[in-house]
């Protein structure tokens, strides 16, 4: 049998932070395989790959090439030893032709010149040897993402990878781009590379990858041959909770329809359909669960529902009032407030104190704001009355946002978007990252506005948090709803765990839409 | 009076003339813009250069000598800048302001104790540089009239705009400082160190503005005035800018600025008020820099709309 070209031996990296990414975790590649490493957004795998590619150094644990063992220090020596890496977000100069990205940094060259012909022959001459269609005089800002790919995939080549490592190549394909690329990797892996291929798509496993390793927070559930496993045991292995909660909710009382979206269709800026004629409801006094694996459009949902984007077909309707030609102040003023998926981009300004943080959806209302000037006091008492009920922990208001801690920045968020009496909430993975503590006092704020009739979209990628949040669950997946659930209560992980991760899914969605 | 004054070989020769110096420094910019850092200090490497031209060539009295001395000390201030930029990580506008603001002052107080003057350096006995005549091209009518007989440095300028351009797009050395400047990271990803370009660069930069300071006052003139860059280094960045931070669109800009500065040179024959002459080259520059951006936005406007 082939031999094992690379180990990866119990491998510890804890983040300054006191995050234990990756835990004690043993990663071995057998000599012309693609190799998959399978888990979910956070799960480690690719706090591990930067290990393996030199751009973190881990705490513990041994790495082996061909049984000797290495140290890597940097990409650079990574790349020396014949590992590579195609980057999610392509390392390339768009300026530059195929073939100067190809060669760079190890041009060849005639006399004090740049060869350009033997650059370009050389790079033909790979895209040829890997059955790679590429026009190398080709400026790469002229490329679509596919092709892009392509060039990252063969500048690692050039440099000799015979390890090559692949995040989530899939992530920005279409799916006919995803077949081509498929087509290619089955091609380096018969001339003896050994790929690894990151994924959470089982499907994409399942057709071209030998084995798998599994991860999940940050720990190896094992290593299996994708042949002997079924994709049942690989969505178990790889969702699940480790605690379960539980919070006291007041019956279910609905009021009227606050949301309605139908036909709803976004497309990403490469033109990949990310939402996919999606329609549902939301009435008044329920929580609506989104749940899924990140990236199948959550965000591109929620860019639409909240006004970021106004590139979308279909109807989006608050209280029956078409969004589609309002802005975003418009729309919060129909009483919509959100939790933004990235606190530190979207959520809050980091370098403003708190104080300016809380005011800022409120500055521009007459109670805090005169002819000229801001009504101090009043504000003052407003953000310290927010500080207390949300028991922010900080010295004082004028303490920068971005000093807190994530669970006190998300607080000072949730505060904000409560404060303003919201008839319908958008929460985009509004406890992702934050201490325990923190997260269940923003889940009991949450159930608060639900039982006060309040209309409420969750968008979580935490089964805890779907679970026991919410009233209706939908499950998206590749940007459509794969099932919806009315009983909540009657689901099991192991079901939900099939539906994000696509291995069922309904045709016939009951109780998405009300009549 | 003025149109005949206009197209006679003289314009065109003064024309080329007052074109050098901005020319350098526009190279000088643009070798910077591409490695992805704004060389604003041009302006006080030219004033330096400026005066140490005339003291280097007094020095040595020979004007090569001199001028390579000069190009030295540009290059020491242009890893001098480098230095604060990349190693102290001081924002690079507020380094170059400092750079502009110390050569203002310093300039005026070397000279004030070398010479014992505080506006001109004519008591100094410095060596400009010569002019020549082309042996074929000098008798040519108009023509010859035009390219001959200038200033050496002005062939160099010349020569320069194509030395650059094959540095910059012919030699790996020029690919590296390309493909740094507009994705560092994708740079570093291949091995390539992205400092060690950018002070390559800073100090090429250096060199190029401090032949262009050296032009002012051992060809251009043959003397040193305090401030006698008058805002050139500034106009070379617009330039570069405009030129799409090419050799040779820069070129083509750096020769507008040249003209218009011409232009203000023969309009004070006329009876114009002297101020709004002055004021030629810097009004040209506004207006091309407004021309250019509205030209730009509206491209990019067509380009979303199409995306």
């Amino acid at each position: 049998m082939s031999h094992n070209v690379l180990e990866m031996k119990n491998i510890m990296k804890i983040y300054p932070n006191g995050i234990v990414a990756v835990e004690d975790v043993t990663l071995e590649l057998q000599k012309g395989e693609i190799h998959a490493l399978l888990g979910e957004n956070g799960a480690g795998k690719s706090t591990l790959m930067k290990v393996l590619f030199g751009l973190e150094s881990p705490e513990q644990g041994q790495i082996f090439l061909n049984g000797e063992e290495i140290q890597l220090k940097s990409p650079l020596e990574a790349i020396k030893k014949g590992i590579g890496m195609v980057h999610q977000h392509f390392m390339l100069v768009s300026s530059l032709t195929v073939a100067e990205n190809i060669v760079l940094g190890i041009e060849p060259k005639k006399s004090i010149f740049v060869d350009m012909n033997k650059a370009i022959d050389i790079s033909k001459e790979l895209a040829k040897k890997y059955n790679f269609d590429i026009d190398v005089t080709q400026r790469v800002e002229e490329l679509p993402v596919g092709i892009k790919q392509k060039v990252e995939i063969l500048k690692a080549l050039y440099r000799g990878a015979d390890i090559l490592i692949l995040d989530e190549p899939t992530a920005v394909l279409t799916p006919q781009e995803t077949e081509e690329l498929f087509v290619q990797l089955k091609k380096l892996k018969e001339l003896g590379h050994t790929l690894i291929f990151i994924s959470h798509k089982l499907d994409e496993i399942k057709s071209i990858c030998d084995r798998a390793t599994i991860m999940k927070s940050g720990k190896s559930k094992g290593t299996y041959k994708v042949s002997e496993i079924s994709t049942n045991e690989m969505s178990k292995l790889m969702v699940g909770r480790d605690v379960v909660m539980t919070f006291d909710k007041k019956p279910l009382s609905l009021k009227e329809t606050a949301l309605k979206v139908r036909n709803l269709i976004v497309e990403g800026t490469t033109g990949v359909v990310r939402v996919d004629d999606l329609s549902f409801d939301v009435k008044q006094g329920e929580i609506f669960g989104i749940a899924g694996v990140e990236g199948n459009g959550q965000g591109h949902l929620v860019e639409a529902l909240t006004g970021l984007t106004k590139k979308y077909c279909g109807d989006i309707l608050i209280f029956d009032q078409n969004i589609s030609n309002k802005n975003i102040n418009e729309i919060r003023k129909l009483k919509v407030s959100h939790i933004p998926e990235d606190r530190m981009t979207l959520g809050c300004a980091a370098n403003m104190n708190i104080m300016d943080n809380l005011l800022s959806n409120q500055y521009q209302s007459s109670e805090y704001s005169g002819r000229f000037m801001l009504k101090l006091k009043k504000i003052e008492e407003r953000v310290n009355k927010l500080i207390k009920e949300y028991l922010i922990k900080c010295k004082s208001y004028k303490q920068n946002v971005g000093m807190l801690s994530g669970g006190n920045i998300q607080k000072v968020v949730v505060a904000r978007e409560f404060s303003t009496e919201p008839k319908i909430i958008i929460a985009n993975q509004p406890t992702r990252g934050i201490d325990v503590g923190a997260a269940s006092f923003i889940r009991q704020r949450i159930i608060e506005f639900r039982d006060a009739g309040c209309a409420i979209v969750l968008i979580s990628a935490d089964l805890n948090e779907v679970f026991e949040l919410s009233d209706r669950l939908a499950v998206m997946y590749k940007g459509k709803f794969s099932g919806v659930f009315t009983d909540v209560k009657k689901l099991t992980e192991e079901e939900l765990g099939k539906y994000m991760l696509g291995i069922k899914k309904d045709e016939v969605l009951e109780g998405i839409i009300y009549e | 009076m003025i149109v005949d004054a206009i197209l006679s070989p003289e314009f065109l020769n003064a024309t080329l003339r007052a074109t050098t110096p901005i020319l350098f420094a526009t190279l000088a910019a643009a070798v910077a813009a591409k490695c992805g850092i704004i060389n604003m200090a041009l302006e006080g490497i030219m004033l330096f250069s400026a005066l140490f031209g005339v003291l280097f060539s007094a020095m040595f009295q020979s004007g090569i000598l001199g001028l390579l001395a000069t190009m030295v000390m540009g290059g020491l201030i242009g890893l001098l800048l480098a230095f604060f930029v990349l190693k102290l990580k001081t924002d690079e506008i507020l380094a170059a302001i400092a750079i502009n603001l110390i050569a203002n002052g310093a300039t005026i107080l070397i000279l004030l104790m070398l010479s014992g003057d505080r506006g001109v350096s004519s008591s100094v006995k410095s060596v400009p540089l010569p002019r020549i005549s082309i042996p074929v091209i000098e008798n040519i009518p108009y023509l010859g009239a035009v390219i001959s007989n200038q200033n050496v440095l002005t062939y160099v300028s010349l020569i320069m705009v194509v030395v650059v351009h094959i540095f910059l797009y012919k030699m790996p050395l020029g690919l590296r400082i390309r493909a740094v400047g507009e994705n560092k990271n994708a740079a570093e990803s291949v091995g390539i160190s992205s400092k060690k370009i950018q002070y390559i660069a800073l100090v090429i930069s250096g060199v190029l503005a401090s032949m262009g300071g050296f032009f002012l006052s051992g060809g251009y003139m043959t003397y040193f005035t305090t401030g006698m860059t008058a805002g050139r280094g500034f106009i070379a960045l617009a330039a570069s800018f405009m030129g799409g931070n090419t050799p040779v669109g820069g070129f083509s800009v750096s020769l507008l600025f040249g003209a218009s500065s011409a232009l203000s040179n023969i309009l004070q024959l006329g009876n114009w008020p002297y101020e709004i002459i002055q004021m030629l080259p810097y009004i040209t520059t506004i207006i091309g820099l407004a021309i250019y951006s509205y030209v730009r936005m509206k491209k990019r406007q067509k380009l979303s709309d199409r995306g």
